[in-house]
């Protein structure tokens, strides 16, 4: 256990952080620390073990070696309580519910930030007046946007984003940077991993590369 | 109720389970119909003797609703995995034990209860004597949020598999078996006057320990299954 202030502690800090699978390694050691306020993009190909990371960094998944410390102190899924939210390749969504019913299912579940509503949070992504639709008639990208959504209202001051621009257009890419910059400025900090294809333009964000262990 | 507080979460899941198998009302009548499909087939092979359903009536009644509450098992968790809300539900601040408590809690509602209210009927196909239906209700009333309960913790083990379909059965069987005796053994001992306390009460003394161990151990498995 860490005696640090959680004050000044970072708000996720990985010391020789290294997950395996079946004796295999997937990524590591990783040796990082990320402020409140920070976009902090993982890169690296495709098998690279930016899910499997961010998965370590959640609590799902037990790392092999090294640790991971939020506010100072040992991460367990116990202890995460309202301050991670993980947007992963799966979305989490009910295609049988409509985007609204998904919204307040996740703010039953964790909790809902101060001054936004549902209604809100599907405005600022750009799909008012899809409240009402069920999931399944909408696209991939909304369906995406519901997603990110779901980010607005939850208050966790740490997202992990997994592929956050994947499927989306033009402005999806542009709203993703908005919400990041929005939340990085509300002394959040983001990590989000991207296989290079697009960036984060708002700034230099810091970049962490991750190599395909051979 | 504050938004994020464990009681919100668990209304929240249960409002959503509920609407989920609303939207889906179509296959959650599918139990039903197996049962009393099952139920009214036996007359057709054993032949229309009153005397001989009845010997029989209790157990099959027994059988078929078990049979019925094993084939909705295995969605149990499957489309939470498969759309990731599991992923989700794990994450959340709450203890995944009492969410998955209140998962099984509404598959025992929407299988098991309707099921239980078709008894009677199923009990008038097979002339089971009246006398006897109160025990046989009783004794489904215990037996089915067991079945629920040992099969949640399997499935939860195998739900990380695919076409674990097969596996879960030959999990689920061998321990529903002594649920199956004691439950049919009840009946069976009030259709020939005899005491039939003791084994009901075996039945609540499981049925107690299962409500607290299994959703703790159902957690514990899909942790497992996750990784």
């Amino acid at each position: 256990m860490s005696t640090v202030d959680p004050v000044i502690a970072p708000l996720l800090q990985a010391r020789s952080l290294a997950y395996a699978r079946n004796e295999e390694p997937i990524f590591g050691p990783l040796d990082f620390a990320l402020a409140a306020g920070e976009v902090v993009l993982i890169e690296g190909d495709n098998g690279s073990g930016k899910t499997t990371l961010l998965k370590v960094l959640s609590g799902l998944l037990e790392p092999t070696s090294g640790e991971v410390l939020l506010h100072g102190e040992a991460l367990t899924l116990a202890k995460l309580s309202h301050q991670v939210a993980l947007l992963g390749h799966l979305l989490g969504l009910k295609l049988e519910l409509t985007a609204l019913e998904n919204l307040r299912f996740a703010i039953g579940l964790g909790g809902l930030r101060r001054g936004i509503t549902p209604q809100l949070a599907l405005a600022s992504v750009g799909l008012d007046g899809y409240g009402d639709q069920p999931l399944r008639s909408l696209s991939v990208g909304q369906k995406k946007r519901v997603a990110l959504a779901r980010l607005l209202l939850v208050p966790a001051a740490l997202w992990l984003l997994d592929e956050p621009y994947a499927n989306l257009d033009r402005d999806g890419i542009e709203l993703v940077n908005r919400l990041l910059d929005h939340h990085a400025r509300g002394g959040g900090a983001a990590l989000i991993t991207s296989h290079g294809a697009y960036a984060y333009t708002s700034g230099t964000p810091r970049r962490i590369a991750l190599q395909a262990a051979a | 109720m504050k938004p994020g507080s464990t009681s919100a979460a668990c209304a929240a899941l249960l409002r959503r389970d509920l609407t989920l198998i609303w939207r889906r009302r179509g296959d959650a009548l599918n139990p039903m119909l197996f049962a009393i499909i099952v139920v009214a087939l036996f007359p057709f092979a054993l032949g229309p003797e009153p005397a001989t359903l009845q010997r029989i009536a209790a157990g099959t009644i027994f059988v078929a609703l078990l049979l019925a509450m094993l084939l909705s098992l295995d969605t149990l968790f499957r489309s939470d995995l498969e759309d990731g809300s599991l992923e989700q539900l794990v994450l959340s601040p709450h203890p995944l034990a009492l969410l998955l408590a209140c998962k099984i809690a509404i598959h025992w509602l929407t299988t098991a209860l309707p099921l239980i209210v078709i008894v009677p009927l199923l009990a008038q196909l097979l002339h089971l004597p009246d006398r006897v239906l109160p025990v046989l209700l009783v004794a489904l009333a215990l037996a089915t949020p067991l079945l629920s309960l040992i099969g949640a913790v399997c499935v939860a083990l195998t739900v990380g598999m695919r076409r674990s379909g097969m596996l879960l059965t030959l999990l689920v069987l061998p321990l529903i078996v002594p649920v199956l005796i004691f439950g049919a053994g009840a009946c069976n001992a009030a259709q020939t006057g005899l005491a039939f306390a003791a084994p009901l009460l075996w039945l609540g003394a499981w049925l107690t320990l299962a409500l607290v161990l299994a959703p703790l151990a159902a957690a514990a498995a899909l942790k497992i299954s996750l990784t």
